[in-house]
């Protein structure tokens, strides 16, 4: 085990752990803040790969700014969703058991339909930066890594800003807390929900567009994300971004050394572990209460 | 005398498709029958936990696929008995060791069992949504590691020679086929039994209203531990006889995602308070999708699965059995469903010597 590996596996581990804040954002906001547990979450993350892979392929538009044009398409399929899930679940107080097979059955109906229009063949974009790499001495720094480490923290740190600066992002952070009171404060606390859902799911036009940059994409993969999303989410503390961003990078280094020294396909592993240790030691996250 | 008559009809109308099947001397019925009662077994099992006690589990595939690789690893220790015993115990193995089927079932049933007890140990004492989240990652997990296990074929997958006849019975497909039904029939019962004992009404208890019901005295950790192995156990059990069925397994297909979707619909579709309900549901998906795999194709059978399922959950949230009632209470309004409260109090008369 050499140390210039270990520190370019540390290095790799932080770019991907960056990358994976973005993609955990999403579930923080839903599951952490609003407690809807949005198992699908991943699925609308591929969507968003493949909007930004047929943009890339037929106009050659750089995938970034695909997934930013597209934001406000995800921000009203996100308010669709949530206004299905209050009408027909959380009226009716029966979320628990329901809500979870209804987004199980999202996520499943996605997955099935991109197969249907896609087959389950891997697409990949083009862009110019995706080739470059940086050498510093013996670091490696491939600019595919770093675009999306850098777009992710960006929109994290943006999220964090409305979160904690605006009337409506504070409203969103009180609504799980006490509704009544929210709603003394002449907030509708439907409405904020609807917001921070809808905010939620539009995330994941980015961290697809992230995501496709970083590696080439099918149907399936998906699923790989929901164990890393949700053990990143209830490690970082469920409500707190930054929490968020710390637990990301954990994981993204752990995923790394695992890959460089035990080999790729022990990857996934890392992720459960990760969660089971995590609810079994440490239910509260690494900033909870 | 209920009991004997359900024990006697189930047996009645599964000896009578056997036999059907038998006089049309065909094949493919056998194979189409046995993935309908696998779903049957599947949906019983996923059913004990998610319908009776209200937790969600997305991992179906990961017990089925614990108990299909355990039937692999002994059959492949069988197989090769000369590589991996000691010449002293060479003799004893090869005495053993092609093992039949029922009890290869009942090691695969032991094996996911543990499992299911482990998961729930370390998840259950947490809010419910961190049980479903685990049971999904499990499935990535486990999938993981088998890839990563040479012995049982790792990613290549692994063949299943099976024998062409058993005696008495004939064709090997026949004989699964009947162990099958059996085991339907067994997993029914169960999901029966536990329905109306004190087991089943303090999993009641459990989902409808947990911290009420711990508060009152229900153990509800135990109940629940007690749930999570059953259900596991039983998804084992459903998929220790599958290598020998498919004759060629690799993890993407024992791990596929279409068990844990068909176990959850259903239950979900069919009605999930009771035994009869993921009976229905397994039944009529089943042989729906048998009849799309064959008449239109897989990738769209389970697209209708994913959309039923979504649209009942929206539209008919207590499934077909509910609907069921409702037309029925409409017709003949008394006897109302049994509360929350009633349902402690009975659990708290059957405690053993309380009557």
């Amino acid at each position: 085990m050499s140390v210039e590996l270990l520190i370019n596996a540390i290095i790799a581990g932080l770019l991907l752990g960056g990358f994976y804040a973005a993609v955990t954002v999403g579930v923080s906001i839903s599951f952490g803040i609003l407690d809807i547990v949005n198992i699908a979450h991943p699925a609308f993350i591929i969507l968003g790969s493949y909007i930004a892979y047929i943009v890339n392929q037929t106009f050659g538009v750089d995938p970034i700014l695909t997934a930013i044009l597209v934001l406000p398409a995800f921000y009203a399929l996100g308010a669709a969703v949530y206004q299905v899930y209050y009408t027909s679940f959380e009226k009716r107080g029966q979320d628990a058991l329901r809500g979870l097979a209804f987004f199980f059955g999202l996520l499943f109906v996605t997955e099935v339909m991109l197969i249907l229009v896609f087959g389950v063949d891997y697409r990949y974009v083009q862009a110019a930066y995706i080739e470059y790499t940086w050498h510093i001495g013996f670091m490696d720094l491939p600019f595919r890594m770093v675009i999306p480490c850098v777009m992710s923290l960006l929109m994290v740190g943006l999220l964090q800003l409305y979160l904690s600066r605006t009337f409506t992002g504070r409203a969103i952070m009180a609504v799980s807390q006490d509704q009544l009171a929210l709603q003394l404060m002449a907030a509708d606390p439907i409405k904020i929900k609807r917001i921070a859902f809808a905010i939620s799911i539009a995330t994941a036009s980015v961290a697809g567009a992230l995501l496709i940059i970083i590696q080439p994409v099918e149907p399936s993969v998906g699923r790989e994300y929901i164990g890393r999303v949700f053990a990143i989410c209830v490690l970082g503390g469920l409500q707190s971004l930054p929490g968020t961003v710390i637990a990301a990078m954990l994981l993204g280094i752990v995923e790394s050394i695992t890959a460089t020294f035990y080999g790729p396909s022990w990857a996934p592993a890392v992720s459960f572990s990760f969660l089971l240790l995590t609810l079994a030691f440490r239910p509260a996250g690494l900033l909870g209460r | 005398m209920r009991a004997f008559l359900f024990y006697l009809f189930s047996i009645l109308v599964g000896g009578l498709f056997f036999i059907f099947a038998r006089w049309l001397g065909n094949d493919y019925l056998f194979f189409a029958g046995y993935t309908v009662l696998q779903f049957i077994v599947l949906a019983t099992a996923w059913n004990i936990l998610g319908g009776y006690c209200g937790y969600v589990n997305f991992g179906s595939a990961a017990f089925f696929a614990v108990g299909a690789y355990s039937s692999v690893a002994l059959h492949k220790l069988g197989a090769n008995v000369d590589r991996y015993f000691p010449e002293s115990l060479a003799g004893l193995a090869k005495a053993i060791l092609p093992l039949n089927i029922p009890t290869l079932i009942i090691i695969g049933g032991i094996m996911s069992g543990l499992v299911g007890l482990g998961t729930g140990y370390l998840t259950l004492r947490l809010r419910g949504a961190f049980f479903a989240i685990a049971t999904l990652a499990l499935a990535v997990v486990l999938q993981t590691l088998i890839v990563n296990w040479d012995f049982v074929g790792g990613s290549r997958g692994a063949y299943i020679i099976r024998p062409a006849d058993v005696p008495i019975i004939g064709s090997y497909i026949q004989y699964l086929f009947l162990i099958m039904l059996v085991l339907s029939v067994i997993a029914l019962a169960t999901a029966r039994i536990i329905e109306q004992s004190r087991l089943g009404y303090g999993f009641a208890t459990i989902r409808d209203d947990e911290i009420a019901a711990e508060a009152c005295g229900v153990p509800t950790l135990r109940l629940k531990l007690i749930a999570t192995t059953i259900s596991g156990a039983l998804m084992g059990m459903a998929g220790a006889p599958f290598p020998y069925y498919i004759g060629y397994l690799e993890p993407s297909s024992a791990f596929g995602l279409a068990y844990a979707v068909n176990s959850i619909a259903m239950p979900m579709i069919g009605g999930t308070t009771s035994w009869v309900g993921p009976l229905v549901g397994a039944l009529l998906l089943g042989t729906l999708q048998q009849v799309a795999t064959v008449t239109i194709s897989s990738a769209v059978n389970l697209l209708i699965v994913g959309l039923l399922l979504v649209g009942f959950v929206i539209v008919a949230p207590k499934g077909i059995i509910g609907l069921v009632q409702d037309f029925m209470r409409e017709r003949a309004s008394d006897q109302g469903q049994p509360t929350w409260r009633s349902r402690l109090a009975i659990f708290a008369n059957m405690r053993p010597g309380a009557r």
